[in-house]
């Protein structure tokens, strides 16, 4: 019996897709439950499976026996406005997901980079925050809980569906940015916000040093940006670097912002976008990290911001890079070979910057790892945790890299 | 525990710092909660770091367990102490290492009380937002053990959300540095793993916290109501209208009084069935006003009876200060309080506070309820004399049914005081067997003999084993909506269940 005749008989056929151009059979499993079973027959059988969502933002390219697709797992079961909570499988792509929280008069406050349809399971497992990081948090911050099933094919609930929770230990938290190393996310436990009433967003062009300046004015008038991101001139389109700022929240705030920026920026020097022109720039900017073959991000203090995009510019290039320099995160997106990327992350790891690998084709991120340079201990910390949650190694997932 | 060690022990601390004596030890016997007493063996007080990596590597060298202890102001018997453990106070770790003004953080000592830390930040205009009742006595290191939260951490996020890196150290005397200063994780976030795993993964040694910059303009409003339901319904108005107040906190009649009796006395209205406290803040002046205008319309459209926004700051914070002391002020009631924390969504605050009261009228218990109502985080609180037995049952009795009505309601156990000993019968009513042994399976990635402390957190007896694929039955809907043959998982082949 062959593995795709095996998995026809457990799951039925139609969670058999058509397979990609390495001929991997794709697995749609239609429930957390046939995730479980088909993780738990892989683990018994020694499959090796990679994990998927749509597609749209990991390569499709690692060496497997199966693909697992979470695509058909894209119900909402639950959308509270009154709590401002949601629950949502991890295969519902996010364009739809917002849909119906618009709907509902509520907002998931993330803007991952990425196509629109891009899965919420591939932003958490991830944890691929944008520009509204700057507002807003980094994802693990809008996690209620998470439910997901172990390389084993068991089945793991964590957290709550309530706005605090300390009942045992956050395995939410290990989820969040783990590339499903600790297990695939099947299910996810959302903290929303309201739609905000007023939403506007403001660019300015100029020298990346000044438009640095004026970044560290606007954070010094304690201006609360929904999202401040400085983003290079190849990735914004345009003929030099740009500073935008999006305001979100009551109209009272955003005017009061709105004066607020104006007044830190020197008079006038912002220019407004109208709202779709807003939509296709953030739209854009979110994109861009899905075409290049290489995307990673790394995370400083604000105020080493400069020196590190010094250092990317001199080691690989700047033309595609977004900054969001008052949180110190930034994410980079090119062509880069292993050595450079080997070589930039050891340069960072003495800064005590970590560099997080988040797509690269196979070869790439099987050399390099999502992860690696880890500080004192943590190396065997984490080969215990993916003992725990993948014992007989199902999944695969480059954590560090060879 | 061997006769030397203690000796041992005192070569390295001091023999001040070594308690064995049992009138000593006795100080050590509780936390904030008066349901549980244990005895510890040896109290040990480190009075640096490199101090306690010293008794930590002999403890191991001993195979002895211990428990970290920080202020001891915790609320689920969470760092008390076994016979044949080491109890390891952390108190005297208390120095601030680094204040960064330019990159909001700041490097402390686990023993760094949570309110000094405040004062350190607020000249250079930053503050650190986790804001637990006991600031003024609990230590940071608690706060990552619990993940603390407090009144403010509504708008600014609980004690995991500030938290950049953590220097812990394990059970066996080795040293592991988790995060870094810019919040990026090296690999998976085991600093957000760590925080609130409430000792049982080793013993933070330094902490690096986020600091944010403080409010220019703050409006402090007090609601007062004639029915605990309608003040329920009044948090569900603000929560959906999308406001985020800085705090809303809500207290019934029982809890107003004992205030107005205290010391504390804040002017809150004796005769309301409940006042709520909201506070809005942020940069701008005007932005925070018109908020609080909005704020107060909907209290009033709620049916609050009045509502009166703090004059000046003396005013707030004496509003604040009948809060945060309440606790303090219940202690008028009877000789022992039981702080109660559980958490439901919040629009099912009207009816889960009625369904309490019902509770406490079954049992003939006098509850008051003073919590974090914006999170929809309750903490009913049991006055009781636990001298006495009987009384001591209903209120173990009482405290089941509340947490299981809070269960019921979509909820959860425990919002900020931890599981500790005093939650690890409710755990199994939450979690599965299989996600009780998810939890079990990684605190021995940390910690392999579970010798930090021990016995708490997660019910030992109610995991299922994580050593090999159990036999699991999973019913199968194939695409037709029908149901294929269900499968069971062995060890050895996949067989088909008739």
């Amino acid at each position: 019996m062959t593995i795709l005749e095996r998995v026809t008989a457990l799951l039925g056929e139609g969670a058999v897709l058509e397979a990609g151009t390495d001929r991997v059979p794709r697995i749609a499993p239609g429930s957390p439950d046939a995730v479980a079973l088909l993780l738990g027959t892989a683990h018994q059988e020694g499959w090796r499976v990679r994990i998927e969502g749509a597609g749209t933002w990991l390569q499709s390219d690692a060496p497997a026996d199966l693909a697992l697709t979470t695509r058909r797992l894209d119900r909402i079961p639950a959308i509270e406005p009154p709590d401002l909570t949601a629950t949502a499988e991890a295969g519902i792509g996010l364009d739809q997901l917002r849909q119906q929280l618009a709907d509902r008069g509520a907002w998931l406050a993330i803007d991952p980079p990425g196509l629109a349809g891009r899965t919420l399971g591939s932003v958490v497992s991830t944890a691929t925050a944008g520009p509204l990081r700057h507002g807003f948090g980094p994802i693990k911050d809008h996690l209620l809980g998470v439910t997901f099933v172990t390389g084993d094919g068991r089945m793991v609930q964590s957290g709550g569906r309530v706005m605090k929770n300390v009942a045992g230990y956050d395995l939410t938290r290990l989820q969040a940015g783990g590339f499903g190393a600790f297990g695939v996310i099947v299910l996810v436990h959302l903290r929303l916000r309201t739609l905000p009433r007023a939403d506007v967003t403001y660019l300015l062009e100029g020298a990346r040093e000044d438009l640095t300046q004026v970044g560290e004015d606007i954070a010094a008038a304690g201006l609360t940006p929904a999202a401040l991101e400085l983003v290079s001139p190849a990735l914004a389109r345009r003929e030099r670097w740009v500073l935008s700022v999006r305001l979100a929240g009551s109209p009272v705030q955003v005017a009061a912002d709105e004066a607020g920026l104006d007044a830190a920026s020197g008079g006038g020097r912002f220019a407004p976008l109208r709202a779709e022109e807003a939509h296709a720039f953030w739209m854009r900017l979110a994109e861009g990290f899905a075409v290049r073959p290489v995307t990673f991000r790394i995370g400083g203090v604000p105020s080493a911001s400069d020196e590190l995009l010094d250092l990317l510019q001199h080691q690989l290039g700047d033309e595609w890079i977004s900054a969001s320099p008052a949180a110190g995160a930034i994410r980079w997106t090119g062509d880069a070979s292993i050595d450079r990327l080997q070589r930039l992350r050891r340069t960072l790891a003495g800064l005590e910057v970590p560099l997080t690998l988040e797509r690269a084709p196979w070869p790439v991120r099987g050399a390099v790892g999502h992860f690696g340079a880890y500080r004192e201990g943590v190396g065997p910390l984490v080969a215990g945790l993916r003992r725990t949650f993948d014992p007989g190694g199902a999944l695969v997932v480059a954590t560090e890299g060879s | 525990m061997s006769p030397n060690l203690a000796h041992d022990l005192a070569s390295i601390v001091g023999p001040r710092h070594v308690r064995e004596a049992r009138a000593e030890r006795m100080t050590y016997s509780m936390d904030g909660l008066p349901t549980h007493r244990r005895v510890p063996d040896l109290v040990v007080l480190p009075g640096s770091r490199e101090e306690l990596i010293a008794v930590v590597r002999l403890l191991a060298a001993h195979g002895v367990p211990f428990v970290p202890r920080g202020a001891g102001s915790g609320l689920s018997g969470g760092a008390l102490s076994d016979e044949g453990s080491a109890l390891l106070v952390l108190t005297r770790l208390n120095r601030i290492l680094r204040i960064d003004r330019d990159n909001g953080l700041a490097v402390v000592e686990p023993g760094v009380v949570n309110a000094k830390l405040g004062a350190a930040a607020k000249p250079q205009g930053l503050q650190y937002a986790p804001d637990p009742s006991s600031q003024s006595a609990c230590t940071i290191g608690g706060n990552v053990a619990e993940n603390a939260g407090g009144p403010h951490c509504l708008k600014y996020g609980v004690t995991v959300n500030h938290i950049l890196a953590l220097e812990v150290l394990l059970a066996d005397g080795s040293l592991v540095g988790l995060g870094s200063p810019g919040g990026e994780p090296w690999g998976p976030d085991l600093v957000g793993l760590f925080v609130g795993s409430e000792g049982n993964f080793g013993i933070a040694t330094r902490i690096t916290v986020r600091l944010t910059s403080l409010p220019r303009a703050v409006r402090t409003l007090l609601a007062d109501f004639n029915g605990l339901r309608t003040a329920g319904e009044a948090v569900s108005a603000i929560i959906a209208a999308g406001i985020v107040p800085a705090a809303l906190e809500m207290m019934d009649q029982s809890c107003i009084c004992a205030v107005e009796d205290s010391v504390y006395a804040a002017g809150y209205p004796r005769d309301a069935a409940a006042v709520l406290l909201a506070e809005l803040d942020g940069r701008n002046e005007d932005a925070v006003v018109a908020e609080a205008e909005a704020v107060a319309e909907l209290l009033r459209k709620s049916g609050a009876r009045s509502v009166r926004t703090a004059a000046n700051e003396l005013e707030r914070e004496r509003l604040w200060q009948g809060r945060k002391k309440a606790f303090g002020a219940m202690g008028r009631l009877s000789r022992d309080l039981v702080v109660q924390d559980a958490v439901v969504p919040r629009s099912a605050l009207p009816q889960v506070l009625e369904t309490i009261s019902a509770i406490a009228k079954h049992y003939g218990l006098v509850v008051s309820n003073v919590f974090h109502a914006g999170d929809g985080n309750l903490h009913p609180n049991i006055s009781f004399d636990a001298t006495d037995p009987a009384l001591k049952k209903k209120v173990e009795a009482a405290s089941a049914e509340i947490m299981e009505t809070c269960i019921a309601a979509g909820g959860t156990i425990t919002g900020e005081h931890g599981v500790g000993l005093d939650k690890l019968r409710y755990m199994p009513l939450i979690f599965d067997a299989e996600s009780l042994g998810a939890m079990h399976a990684v605190r021995k990635v940390f910690d392999p003999d579970e010798r930090v402390n021990p016995g708490k957190v997660v019910p030992v007896h109610a995991c299922r084993e994580w050593a090999s694929v159990g036999n699991a039955k999973v019913e199968m809907r194939n695409d037709n909506g029908k149901f294929n043959s269900a499968f069971r998982i062995s060890n050895s082949a996949l067989e088909t269940v008739p």
